[in-house]
């Protein structure tokens, strides 16, 4: 028993109130802004680095800052050095990757604005740059506003609409294994218009949509809705499910063994998935954004090999290429038009084509004037267990140009209003 | 269509196995000690990843054994180090140290492992289903109730028939009267602390086989948990073996009908039991 | 006796000042005003759930719920029904007051632990209902197309919009009147009912003090408030997003009461200050910021249970 119990805990008290105070003052005293070099321009990266989605929004960072280091390399964008700024959105909390944009463009002063791999924020964030008139790049958010009903003159994107990616694989789904397709959809926007891009395909080619299952979001057990898949016997099993999701439903599938009895495809998907997933379940057909085997493109193996030095070794997918393609495409129009005025680089980049060394894409790749979509190419396939050399999961069957698979801008319900 | 229900039903069993043998570990340490611990999903995360780097060298069946252990023995330090000290004090404070918790054992994985999706591979002999009619029933999910069924049976063994199990029991009911007869409880509670950690860490392993693993594997798991605690009753874990199979079977109906709604549908059964039969199914009344 | 009073009042003004001149200093610590819009949102609903759970001693996990209520009530109005500002704020609190009154009358008979699951279960079924119902609200997609509109004024147009000072202003002006009625509530014989239920319910309810009733307000008080901050918060995001109604939104206001000290007034609000610069600051300089912030409440919990002001008020209590 201690004799004087008061006096030490008032001890305590003492010092952890002056350890509290230094660490206080440790934490503060960074917190006065260093004035930084005011010739220095800023790009911000508002992307998710925790959270479900902290593996694609690492990936589009790690692409962006190559593009940094190269474009500095390259004497920087109007003879003055570049910086990339990230905040960590979250995956989830679209209020911080909306404060994040506030302290990217308020505090920081970024010049340009990037990201953000979720929907939700990629729109979010779109009303933030507009309100402050800078110029912002979706890089990896899918859902169809970004360029349709919710697009803004100061915004554009990299990543494909999901009508776009449904329009470039359909055609073979049905030629190639069949009429009756059953739909396993995530429920979000993402998910919804994959499906009702695939529901206009069968309208279009005559087919039936023998039943759908809408999932909710983080499902970990797809099994009752694999089992109405399969008494529902259709063709085609088309699975819309992304991220962990579609690492679960797939994995899954391939338990129960459904790979072997129908079809399992799907629109996009991504190299992160493939890897996740163990091996014998690599399987379906899908459409890739960009893929890192291109023999008979020039300038993919210098990426690859750029990526590898930064990444552990590992190949770059298409989240690497978008942030690469996102960072390079500010550097470029800017130095072209010998300006940062965000109206005047906007209009420059309408029509605007991505040389082929950022591009890496076998056919012409430009930002669509009407709706500021970027027209690149997909990539229609399948994944294979193993390839011809470790990381090769995908083989490319087919290339679709995105300009032949997008919605004319007049139906994707985009209405550019340009400030005065 | 009733096969369609038949197939659910039996599923939702499957899966509800899952679901209890979570929220098994997590009603023992809140009935003995009264401790709300929201970080066993994070547990569970650290028993899959320590899984996936063992099997390489000491096969599947290895890191099954061995992760859990490994999972219980971080338990067993977090609690003599950061949960001690919270015995006595509202259950509000666990809640939080436990949530502050979750956040460093899901960063502590992301840092150590990465955020990318690792590909855990289970048998081949497991990985197929049993028949071609019944396709969903895989080697993989048998095998996974039946081991739900053992760590079940061994927890009523050592509750029921070892020294150990009898001091927990009577702890839950009294604590301080155990105390004064002579029992060491801040060891019953590290212990018993460390056995709920053990079936977190186990169901990590069991998960890793059927999800992906990432980082956030445990942090969706871990509110049906509590779901499937209040369903069955605080305080009894029968009730919670039963609440975790309710939510199961709940889950899987409700995707012949109504599939975006599976998820909510444990919750307006939560609402519902608070509001008609607050104690639960099997809990007991004026507990907590 | 004196002494207390003193230190009380000089806490006020003090907390007051740094609000009332915060958009001058924050930019000077490397802060930016909207982050301090931020804080008072978060200020004004942890505050507010600190009206139940600190002061009349009841937890409940589903505060977002109403916060969201909040949210999409000013963002659907704002949208659809009437491009005003002043509105979409009443819309939004009605909604969340209303459907607050509700589930409350069901729920109050509950205590501790089940009254706590019940709120959650109710507010991810409101949760579910914000993804679901896209066609309204825009499901997970969340609810865009909306922002905040200049206010007209008889003494000239506020323009919320593209000033974030003044609408900072606006913020601190709810937030200062909404603060001003609960203080002035809990200074009243009701508020000191509410004191006497948390201390010892059964003994309130021997004395004859309906107890139900009273929670049952709280929580109507309490609710009120979140769900005019959930409107602030729609304003300030010019954003709707499902996620404003998990139950871990909830689990933040908690921990800004818990964190900033639940016993005292203003506890909430340093709370929320911690909670959203500490983690706006440590997410900036690092990836793993999970772990420190995580960190951060392991320590508080273990040290300093009472909370930040729970540390200076230790003095103070006789």
């Amino acid at each position: 028993m201690r004799m004087n119990p008061s006096k030490s805990t008032i001890g305590r008290r003492t010092v952890l109130r002056a350890a509290a105070g230094a660490g206080f003052l440790q934490v503060a005293s960074p917190f006065v802004v260093t004035a930084r070099a005011a010739d220095v321009i800023k790009i911000g990266l508002d992307d998710p680095l925790t959270g479900t989605y902290a593996e694609l929004g690492k990936n589009e960072q790690i692409g962006c800052q190559l593009a940094v280091n190269q474009i500095n390399a390259k004497g920087g964008i109007l003879g003055r050095k570049v910086e990339l700024l990230t905040e960590d959105s979250t995956s989830t909390d679209t209020g911080v990757a909306v404060q994040k944009a506030h302290e990217l463009i308020d505090r920081d002063k970024v010049n340009l604005l990037l990201g953000n791999v979720n929907s939700a924020m990629a729109l979010a964030l779109g009303e933030v740059s507009n309100q402050a008139g800078v110029l912002h790049i979706v890089t990896g958010g899918h859902t169809d506003a970004v360029t349709g009903t919710d697009c803004h003159w100061n915004v554009f994107r990299v990543c494909n609409t999901t009508r776009m990616e449904t329009n470039s694989v359909s055609k073979t789904l049905f030629t190639k294994f069949g009429k009756k397709w059953y739909f396993i959809t995530p429920d979000y926007a993402f998910g919804h218009t994959l499906q009702q891009g695939f529901e206009a395909s069968l309208k279009k080619f005559g087919g039936t949509e023998v039943g759908a299952s809408l999932t909710p979001l983080g499902t970990t057990d797809f099994s009752s809705y694999l089992i109405k898949a399969q008494a529902a016997n259709p063709d085609v099993i088309i699975v819309l499910e992304a991220g962990q999701d579609a690492v679960n439903c797939l994995k899954q599938a391939v338990q129960f063994g459904l790979n072997k009895k129908f079809h399992i495809a799907g629109a996009q998907q991504e190299l992160e998935v493939l890897e996740g997933l163990p091996p014998e379940a690599r399987i379906g057909t899908w459409v890739f954004e960009w893929y890192w085997v291109q023999p008979k493109v020039p300038h993919v193996k210098q990426f690859v090999a750029e990526i590898r030095k930064v990444n552990g070794g590992k190949v770059p997918t298409a989240r690497h290429w978008f942030g690469y393609a996102s960072v390079w495409t500010c550097a470029l129009v800017a130095n072209e038009e010998k300006t940062l005025d965000a109206v005047k680089l906007a209009k420059a980049l309408e029509n605007f084509v991505l040389p082929p060394e950022i591009a890496l894409m076998p056919y012409k790749t430009f930002y669509r004037a009407g709706d500021h979509q970027l027209m690149p190419t997909l990539y229609v396939g399948h994944a294979v267990e193993k390839g011809p050399v470790p990381e090769d999961l995908f083989h490319v069957d087919e290339l679709v140009q995105g300009v032949d698979a997008a919605l004319p801008v007049a139906e994707t319900g985009c209405h550019l209003k340009w400030p005065s | 269509m009733t096969q369609l229900i038949l197939f659910d039903v039996f599923n939702g069993l499957i899966i509800g196995a899952f679901y209890a043998l979570m929220a098994l570990g997590l009603s023992l340490i809140l009935n003995l000690t009264g401790v709300i611990n929201f970080a066993h999903g994070g547990f569970l995360a650290v028993g899959a990843y320590l899984a996936f780097t063992l099997t390489p060298y000491i096969g599947f069946w290895g890191g099954l054994i061995v992760a859990p252990v490994l999972t219980a023995l971080l338990g067993l330090a977090v609690e003599r180090g950061l949960i001690r000290p919270l015995y006595g004090r509202d259950p509000l404070y666990s809640l939080l140290l436990t949530f502050g918790l979750a956040f460093m054992l899901e960063d502590g994985t992301r840092y150590i492992w990465g955020p990318a999706t690792l590909p855990f591979a289970i048998p081949d002999w497991l990985a197929s289903p049993l028949s071609s009619q019944f396709f969903f029933l895989t080697g993989y999910r048998v095998f996974m109730v039946l081991l739900v069924v053992a760590a079940v049976i061994g927890l009523f063994l050592i509750l029921n028939r070892t020294r150990l199990g009898m001091r927990i029991r009577a702890g839950t009911l009294d604590l301080e009267t155990v105390s004064v007869l002579g029992v060491n409880t801040r060891i019953l509670r590290n212990l018993n602390f460390g056995l709920g950690i053990y079936l977190a860490g186990l169901a990590g392993v069991l998960a890793a086989g059927m999800l992906g693993l990432q980082p956030t594997i445990g942090s969706d798991l871990i509110m049906p948990s509590f779901v499937a605690i209040i369903i069955g009753g605080l305080g009894s874990l029968p009730g919670t073996l039963i609440g975790g199979l309710l939510i199961g079977v709940a889950s899987g109906l409700t995707t012949v009908w109504y599939p975006s709604a599976s998820e909510a549908v444990i919750y307006v059964m939560m609402a519902l039991i608070l509001l008609v039969r607050p104690r639960g199914l099997l809990g007991e009344e004026g507990r907590f | 006796m004196q002494r207390l009073r003193a230190g009380k009042v000089s806490l006020d003004v003090t907390v007051w000042v740094l609000l009332v001149s915060m958009p001058f200093w924050l930019n000077w610590i490397g802060g930016y005003t909207s982050l301090g819009s931020r804080v008072l949102v978060m200020a004004l609903a942890a505050t507010a759930l600190n009206f139940l759970l600190g002061f009349t001693g009841v937890l409940s996990f589903g505060h977002a719920a109403y916060f969201g209520l909040g949210v999409y009530g000013v963002g659907l109005t704002i949208k659809y029904l009437i491009p005003n500002t002043l509105a979409g704020i009443a819309v939004g609190v009605v909604a969340g007051t209303l459907a607050a009154a509700v589930i409350g009358a069901l729920i109050v008979r509950l205590r501790g632990i089940y009254f706590a699951m019940v709120t959650i279960a109710f507010g991810q079924v409101f949760y579910f209902i914000a993804y679901r119902w896209n066609s309204v609200t825009g499901g997970d997609d969340g609810l865009a197309g909306f922002h905040r509109l200049p206010i007209a004024t008889p003494l000239g147009v506020f323009d919320i919009l593209h000033s974030d000072i003044a609408f900072y202003y606006f913020v601190l002006a709810g937030f200062a009147v909404s603060v001003a009625i609960m203080a002035a509530l809990l200074r009243s014989p009701f508020g000191r009912t509410l004191l006497a239920i948390r201390e010892n319910e059964r003994r309130a309810r021997f004395l004859g003090i309906p107890v139900d009733r009273h929670i049952w307000l709280s929580w109507l008080i309490s609710c009120l408030f979140v769900s005019l901050a959930g409107a602030f918060y729609a304003l300030l995001n010019n954003f709707a997003d499902p996620h404003d109604l998990r139950w871990d939104q909830s689990g933040d206001f908690v921990i800004m009461a818990v964190l900033g000290g639940m016993r005292s007034f203003w506890g909430p609000l340093i709370g929320a200050a911690i909670f959203v610069v500490l983690q706006d600051y440590v997410s900036s300089r690092t990836e793993n910021w999970m772990s420190f912030i995580g960190l951060f409440f392991v320590l508080i919990v273990l040290f300093f249970p009472r909370g930040v002001l729970g540390m200076f008020r230790r003095r103070a209590s006789p």
